[in-house]
């Protein structure tokens, strides 16, 4: 089985609040902030790991392959090579930037990424952390026609390997669907909970642990032999005009701080009288 | 002439509000809008979005959409578009997955998640919230047609507005991809408390309450003596205290209640994202350095377990004054 795991690099999530505005309004700087492959993205390697691997060995089949692929400036090689560190066998960098790029673009890009590369499942995040769109997997299903579950919360592969049934994490509940290979999945956060990818080699009994795994020392060495394939975005042959323009930024208004209260005799008072909310 | 497709939400053929925050795009833009409506036996849905001004109700009505499959929605949805300028749904998670499926299709630029829009003489441009909402950009779709998503909080409820708009049908179109998707279950967590996105008031809990009985014991109380909806953080929601759809933050809900309840909560870049446009936010935590309180508009630095109980109670006497 060949997976395909598109990744995007993105400003350290945990410190969005100390990104500002440039150039006037024209640009968003995130200098100083650590670039970090999308936490999604990460998940999406994750996912894809145990539905190819005996979780209690770690052995895999021969011809099972995960390849990462990241649009993205020359250094989103290195959260490429993080993605290597944890299981992936190879990597493929198109270069390009935020700024040239929309949702459809990344998508149609990755359309022809996925007739070159033929993999059966592509495992993407459910949204980039940065641009919060939500929207690269449901347009690459359109594009590739492919039956397609976003917001995978669970994936169980059949024996076969010819169907999965995904649990989407939706309003209200879950929603599961039955796709018949090959699809496109996206990936919510509960897709790392220890239980929550089956593909029936990995024994009912084990338990991963909660979240992506850790990379030791021998597997970092090791990525750094495994391949990564760097290429202009337009080796790819898309035409490059975006369907939607950016035409500024600005930081939101600030909200100010308020007071803090002895007890709550005294916050009860304050929403009553002041916020009059109570 | 520019006109807008508003398309409807249900949930088991019951028309959801968050249609309400679509229509309300449609107003906002000023631009005259119909509003499709898929479903099977979706008459009184229907029937219900007829008081709110639309040129036309559309209804796509067959077995083919008793339940929300992307594959069997975005085909219909996209035939139906033909002859629209914009197509709108409210970003939930039935407007997340369908939006842009239909753009795609369409060949159409998309919008995803907005925030608030603008018409300057026929051009419309539109807001949007990046980086767990830390910057807004302004944006404007290229193409002929666009595809719309809207935050909910940002787009207020319309009302009906009188008048009888006449219901059109329109056909189910083919869903090429049916046979390779397969809808399973649909498993529901029901509740009797008022919707996240929907509430006047939230009350959330995080990692603090411990235990899916902390949140029974100590935050329910308090949530149903205000008649609120239940929020908590996704520290929360992962160690399953709470069912995953409570989770509020930019990867889970947003909301804009008019009082926003954090218990036990620290107010991590992610948390914020989902609840900073609340109109008043109050923190209790015990941690006086706790980031939640650089926006709460009160904070209390106490012990959960003290303060939430002597809160339930407190509010419990004034209702009871009446
Ligand atoms: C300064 C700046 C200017 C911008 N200008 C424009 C503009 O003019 N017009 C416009 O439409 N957008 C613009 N954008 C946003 C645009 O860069 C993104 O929409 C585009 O990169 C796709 O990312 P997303 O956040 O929409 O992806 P999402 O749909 O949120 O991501 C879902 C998943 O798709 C995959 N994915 C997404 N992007 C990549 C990638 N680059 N490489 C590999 N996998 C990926 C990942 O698996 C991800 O989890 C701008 C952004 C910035 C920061
Ligand atoms: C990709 C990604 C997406 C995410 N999306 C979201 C999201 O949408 N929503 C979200 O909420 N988080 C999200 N997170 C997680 C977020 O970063 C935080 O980890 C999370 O919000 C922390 O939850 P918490 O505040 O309950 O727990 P903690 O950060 O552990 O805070 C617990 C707080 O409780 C206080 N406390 C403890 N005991 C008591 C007591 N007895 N009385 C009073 N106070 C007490 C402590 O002082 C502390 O401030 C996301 C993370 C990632 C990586």
């Amino acid at each position: 089985m060949k997976i395909l795991v598109p990744l995007k690099r993105t400003a350290d999530p945990d410190n969005a609040n100390k990104i500002k505005i440039g150039a006037g309004g024209a640009k968003i700087e995130t200098t100083g902030l650590e670039p970090k492959a999308n936490p999604f993205d990460e998940y999406a390697v994750e996912a894809s790991l145990r539905l190819i691997e005996n979780g209690q060995t770690k052995a895999r089949n021969a011809g099972d392959k995960l390849t990462v692929v990241s649009f993205g400036p020359k250094e989103a090689a290195t959260n490429i090579r993080q993605a290597l560190a944890m299981g992936g066998d190879d990597g493929l960098l198109f270069l390009s930037d935020d700024e040239s790029l929309d949702g459809d673009l990344v998508a149609r890009a990755l359309a022809r990424v996925v007739e070159q590369q033929k993999p059966d499942l592509v495992v993407l995040g459910k949204q980039a952390v940065d641009g919060d769109s939500n929207q690269v997997g449901q347009i690459l299903a359109e594009l590739l026609q492919w039956p397609s579950a976003t917001f995978a919360m669970s994936i169980e592969l059949s024996a076969d390997k010819k169907t999965a049934i995904v649990g989407r994490e939706v309003d209200g509940g879950v929603i599961k669907l039955k796709l018949t290979l090959p699809a496109v999945i996206t990936v919510d956060l509960r897709i790392v909970a220890p239980k929550s990818v089956v593909n029936h080699v990995t024994p009912a009994t084990f338990n991963y642990p909660e979240g992506a795994r850790f990379t030791p020392l021998p597997m970092i060495i090791k990525a750094k032999t495994k391949p990564i394939v760097e290429a202009p975005i337009a080796s790819l042959g898309v035409e490059g005009a975006l369907k939607s323009k950016y035409a500024s930024f600005a930081l939101p208004p600030a909200r100010k701080g308020g007071v803090k209260v002895k007890d709550v005799a005294e916050l009860v008072q304050k929403l009553r009288t002041e916020a009059k909310v109570l | 002439m520019s006109k807008i497709l508003v398309v409807a939400e249900v949930s088991g053929a019951k028309l959801k509000k968050t249609t309400l925050s679509a229509i309300g795009f449609a107003r906002a833009a000023g631009l005259p809008f119909d509003v499709l409506v898929l479903g099977q036996g979706v008459g009184a849905a229907a029937e219900e979005l007829r008081a709110y001004g639309a040129g036309a109700v559309k209804v796509a009505d067959g077995a083919a959409l008793a339940n929300y499959v992307g594959e069997t929605f975005a085909p219909t949805v996209s035939e139906a578009a033909k002859g629209y300028s914009v197509v709108v749904v409210t970003a939930s998670s039935f407007g997340k997955d369908l939006a842009p499926r239909v753009a795609a299709r369409l060949g159409a630029g998309f919008a995803s998640d907005i925030a608030g829009v603008e018409n300057a003489g026929g051009a419309l441009s539109y807001k949007r919230p990046m980086y767990a909402g830390n910057a807004l950009a302004t944006m404007q779709i290229t193409t002929p047609v666009q595809v719309v998503s809207v935050r909910q909080s940002e787009f207020e409820a319309a009302a009906p507005s009188g008048g009888s708009s006449p219901v059109e049908a329109v056909a189910v179109a083919p869903a090429p991809l049916a046979g390779r998707v397969e809808f399973v279950s649909f498993d529901e967590v029901k509740s009797a408390r008022p919707e996240l996105a929907e509430a006047k008031v939230v009350v959330s809990g995080g990692r603090s309450l411990k235990s899916a009985e902390g949140f029974k014991t100590v935050l329910e109380p308090l949530v149903d003596v205000m008649g609120a909806a239940m929020g908590a953080s996704r520290a929360a929601v992962d160690a399953g205290y709470v069912p995953n759809d409570l989770q509020v933050g930019q990867t889970g809900k947003v909301v804009a209640p008019k009082l926003y309840i954090a218990v036990g909560i620290s107010g991590a870049i992610q948390h914020i994202a989902g609840m900073k446009n609340s109109k008043v936010i109050v923190a209790i935590n015990k941690d006086p350095e706790a980031p939640i309180f650089q926006l709460a508009d009160y904070g209390l630095v106490a012990d959960l377990y003290k303060a939430v109980p002597e809160l339930t109670e407190a509010v419990k006497k004034i209702r009871a004054e009446g």
